[in-house]
């Protein structure tokens, strides 16, 4: 059953520079239970993706398509439905939980607050303990409910968010560069957790990272984003062990396997930055940094076709059955 | 290569200022309420230069004075008569040379000791930095009006004196900004290039911190005008002006000596109180404008 | 991570050390306001030394001989001078009567008024009462409107709000206080005749509690209008920018994502994070809130200190200035005090370093 589908969603802000397209027509379906990573470069536009499900974007920017979460149609809804969906239908995982809890709050009323917004009939003793079970879950003492965040390390920070978005149940958590601020063995901790409670929990999850190498660990499936647009979809580790799209090649290349002394005499990565969503290039956007562009490239912009089972991608090369690395 | 060989290191840095300084200005010019202020302030000074020309000094002599006593405005008093019979326009006009006059003066005297005080506690530090700094603040806490009042009471009544006592109680706050702004510049690479250089104290201080200071205190400066204004116009309603000349303060301290309340002599007391606001929100207008040009965090305000 | 200690973060080394590692932040941050406390505290008692000093400068050594204004316009012999002297103590060497004075502030003799021939201490509690009413009075209402309307001027920064609100503060900002004093007595007591002229109590009231305090009220209705009106602009823009700071924030991004109503969000996160860095900023603008009484008691005759200081301008009644001097300048200092102290309970952040 499908939990979350973006239908052509378009986000454009209106900047002083003009309009900026970030998300230019995304289709993308997320299953009960199942968990989707997107990955992509900063400015790509995963970010908006995230706070478009729950419209948390600013003023300046447009939306277009549609996001339904359950089948009900997130952008439609009033106000006072918005508020009721948002953090019990969907909740999210923030990054930089330094500036994204309430620096003078305690965090035991952090993670208490959304279970009395939502459940009205709870008392602030019982959503207090809830708060304090939840923090049980993800590996802090109970006691830690009387802290405030700064005398946290990063991690715990991070264990604290995810404790609140577990606080009322949801059907989908989205997790936006949850664990990048983390050294690697924090990281490696705190997404251990995120995976065990997916899974114990049920619940639909969307993490969102930079960083291939922590999406195959944790999802199923994995989409790539770039320029605003999905280039390449399909099962995580083959996404990232055989990328059909030259930019997820790229990508997953970025991150030089450990111990591998190819890696080490070939550095990965992608030269120049990418494109400048209001001078997009005609044709593929991918090309001015593609290695294996072909004549094609220029003059149309590549469709999401199959290119293998349960796989989808943008590139004219590897829907001809061509290798993407050159 | 010619042309960059004649170009001097010193019309190098001043086309790089001036260029600065036109991109403030257009930063300043898209901000309305700023425009406006400006424009007011012209208009006060122009009225200020040219009321020699405007209206005869002679309106102001208590002797000669033609009008009748306290009278409401009328075709030859527009603006109604004091207790004397003089015309309050006349007197409203005479008026702004004198605010507009000691206001300024005591900011740049405020503002000459602040940015020296600043600029070398700033850099030297040590000892005295740390003195200048408890100064500045202790300054800072004492309530204004009450020093401004003692100082007077003991130094006695005159232009000088109102001067002085507005400075010194107004230069505190540019230290301040000065020292903090200074600490910045100091941390940048190209001052520890310029030490490296040899560059000595002096030098430093005037030709690298001092230019990167002055446009902050610029806008400082401008938001001080209007609370020295403020400052003269209450210790002159006080009586603690210089008895010997006519400013918006001193008026209303003869209307409200000559009960001039009491006698409902509304135009007694409107025209030098509203000249009062007129000038202290101009400025005031300015002084936001400059400060949300050089300040990017409130440049979001007129978008 | 730089921190030498960072707490740990696996969750089974974590339980059992985490009692100690609260201990230990308790006792750690003990010990830290002790050592803040003493920091602050010696810093006030130097200022107040120091304004000490400078009343002694200003007044006896800047002002000249005070027998000369006291025997102003009465021939006196120099016998008797000599007497007056004596009586002074300016007889004795400076650095005496530097010390004479210390010790006497510090023990609340503040000497004679010239004026009332009493023990200023005795005028000054007199008079306490009255100044404290209005300008506490004045000083409440202010800071509540103002921080009432930044914090709404702010959240809807650009709006027609925000501008209508924004202008106005500055108009009032910008008229003098004396001035508008004056021009409300005007229009609500002379024309109007709603309330009182000035002064605080009627003389023909019944001298019973209820009709006292009506009367009082009555009487504190215009200064106090005439006060606030003045002074809560200031309130309102270090509101309102203290909330454009926070505008942006992501913590109110995360609240906005829990479900609650934008003015939850404002009220219950931006706002109580918006106002620690004002809190202080309230007991900094004592030295504005003494400025302003100080004129709207001379406008309104009100029988306070204010009205005494500006009084003993012109007597000229030199004890009873100086001792005011002390008094303002030093309660200034004492709130100032008061706002580093409270700001240590308040904003959890602090106590960390």
């Amino acid at each position: 059953m499908t939990l979350l589908e973006f239908k052509d969603l378009r986000v454009t802000y209106r900047g002083s520079r003009g309009r900026l397209p970030a998300v230019r027509g995304v289709d993308l379906a997320v299953d009960a239970g199942e968990t989707l990573g997107i990955a992509g470069e900063s400015g790509c536009g995963k970010s908006t993706l995230a706070m478009a499900v729950l419209r948390l974007l600013p003023k300046s920017a447009e939306v277009s398509g549609q996001i339904l979460l359950d089948g009900e149609d997130l952008l439609a809804m009033g106000w006072g439905r918005l508020r009721a969906v948002r953090w019990t239908g969907a909740s999210i995982v923030f990054q930089g939980a330094m500036h994204s809890l309430n620096a003078v709050q305690r965090i035991g009323r952090q993670i208490a607050e959304p279970i009395l917004v939502h459940e009205p009939k709870t008392t602030p003793a019982q959503a207090a303990k809830r708060a304090e079970a939840l923090l049980e879950r993800v590996g802090l003492p109970p006691s830690r409910a009387r802290s405030f965040p700064h005398e946290l390390s990063g991690g715990q920070r991070q264990r604290v968010m995810i404790a609140m978005a577990l606080a009322c149940d949801p059907d989908l958590l989205i997790a936006d560069e949850a664990t990048t601020a983390l050294d690697v063995m924090v990281q490696a901790q705190v997404l251990r957790l995120i995976s065990d409670l997916v899974r114990e929990r049920g619940v639909g999850l969307v993490m969102i990272s930079h960083d291939l190498s922590v999406l195959s660990a944790v999802c199923d499936r994995a989409a790539v984003m770039y320029a605003g647009r999905i280039v390449e979809q399909g099962p995580a580790h083959e996404v990232f062990a055989q990328a059909r799209h030259p930019y997820s090649a790229a990508l997953g290349a970025a991150f030089p396997v450990i111990g591998d002394p190819a890696a080490r005499m070939h550095p990965g990565g992608l030269a120049g930055d990418p494109p400048d969503p209001l001078r997009l290039p005609e044709g593929c956007s991918f090309r001015p940094r593609c290695a294996v562009a072909v004549e094609r490239c220029g003059a149309e912009s590549p469709e999401l076709l199959e290119v293998g089972a349960a796989r989808v991608s943008a590139c004219f090369v590897a829907q001809e059955g061509m290798p993407v690395v050159g | 290569m010619t042309s960059t060989t004649t170009v001097s290191p010193r019309a190098l840095t001043w086309a790089r200022r001036r260029q600065s300084f036109q991109r403030s200005w257009a930063a300043y010019r898209g901000q309305r309420t700023g425009m406006w202020g400006l424009v007011l302030l012209g208009a006060i000074v122009v009225i200020a230069l040219a009321a020699p020309v405007l209206i005869d000094e002679s309106a102001l002599s208590v002797t000669r004075a033609t009008g009748e006593r306290m009278a409401p405005p009328s075709a030859g008093y527009p603006l109604g008569t004091d207790e004397t019979g003089r015309s309050i326009l006349a007197l409203t006009v005479w008026g702004s040379r004198l605010s507009l006059l000691i206001g300024l003066t005591a900011t740049v005297v405020a503002i000459v000791i602040g940015t020296a005080v600043g600029v070398t506690s700033g850099h030297i530090g040590g000892w005295y930095g740390w003195v200048a700094l408890r100064l500045s603040d202790w300054f800072m806490v004492l309530p204004s009006l009450v020093v401004a009042i003692a100082l007077l009471a003991v130094l006695g009544r005159s232009m000088a004196t109102t001067i002085t006592v507005i400075a010194l109680v107004s230069w505190p706050g540019t230290t301040r900004l000065v020292r903090a702004q200074t600490l910045t510049v100091q941390s940048r690479p190209y001052l520890e290039r310029a030490k490296a250089l040899g560059a000595g104290h002096w030098h430093q201080m005037t030709k690298h911190i001092l230019p990167n200071v002055l446009p902050l205190v610029l806008a400082s400066a401008t938001l001080l005008v209007p609370s020295a204004i403020l400052m003269e116009s209450s210790l002159a309603w006080l009586g603690l002006g210089d008895p010997g000349v006519v400013s918006w303060g001193s008026i209303l301290n003869r209307a409200s000596e000559n009960g001039a309340v009491s006698a409902h002599a509304w135009w007694y007391l409107l025209p030098p109180g509203i000249a009062i606001l007129v000038v202290v929100l101009a400025f005031m207008m300015c002084g936001r404008a400059l400060e949300a040009v050089f300040n990017p965090r409130l440049r979001g305000e007129s978008s | 991570m730089t921190d030498p200690l960072p707490p740990a973060d696996g969750a089974s080394t974590e339980a059992p050390s985490a009692g100690r590692a609260a201990r230990a932040v308790e006792r750690r941050s003990s010990t830290g306001f002790g050592r803040y406390l003493l920091k602050h505290v010696s810093g006030a008692a130097v200022s107040l030394l120091l304004v000490l000093f400078s009343s002694f400068f200003i007044f006896r050594l800047i002002a000249g001989d005070p027998i000369d204004q006291l025997t102003k316009e009465r021939p006196v012999s120099p016998e008797q001078r000599a007497a007056m002297r004596a009586e002074l103590g300016l007889d004795r060497p400076l650095w005496q009567q530097f010390w004479d004075y210390i010790t006497g502030t510090l023990t609340m003799d503040l000497g004679e008024s010239f004026q009332y021939r009493r023990p200023i201490f005795d005028l000054i509690v007199e008079r306490l009462p009255a100044t404290l009413l209005l300008s506490g009075t004045g000083m409440v209402l202010a800071v509540l409107l103002g921080f009432w309307i930044g914090t709404r001027s702010g959240w809807k920064q650009g709006s027609r709000f925000d501008k209508g609100q924004v202008a106005t503060g500055l108009v009032l900002y910008s008229a003098p206080t004396f001035w508008l004093g004056m021009i409300v007595i005007l229009v609500f007591a002379r024309y109007l005749g709603l309330f009182p002229v000035n002064g605080m109590r009627s003389p023909s009231t019944p001298p019973d509690f209820w009709s006292q305090a009506v009367d009082i009220g009555h009487h504190l209705v215009l200064p106090v209008l005439t006060y606030t009106a003045v002074v809560y602009a200031g309130y309102l823009m270090i509101m309102r920018s203290s909330i454009l700071d926070e505008i942006g924030s992501d913590y109110l991004t995360t609240a906005r994502a829990k479900g609650l109503r934008d003015d939850e969000v404002r009220q219950k996160h931006a706002v109580p994070n918006a106002l620690l860095p004002t809190v202080t900023l309230v007991f900094l603008a004592l030295g504005s809130v003494v400025n302003g009484s100080i004129v709207t008691e001379t406008v309104f005759s009100w029988p306070g200190l204010g009205t005494l200081f500006v009084n003993a301008i012109f007597y000229p009644d030199r004890p009873v200035l100086q001792a005011l001097f002390v008094l303002f300048s030093s309660s200034t200092i004492v709130a100032v005090l008061c706002a580093e102290i409270l700001y240590w309970f308040i904003d959890p952040r602090i106590r960390r370093s």
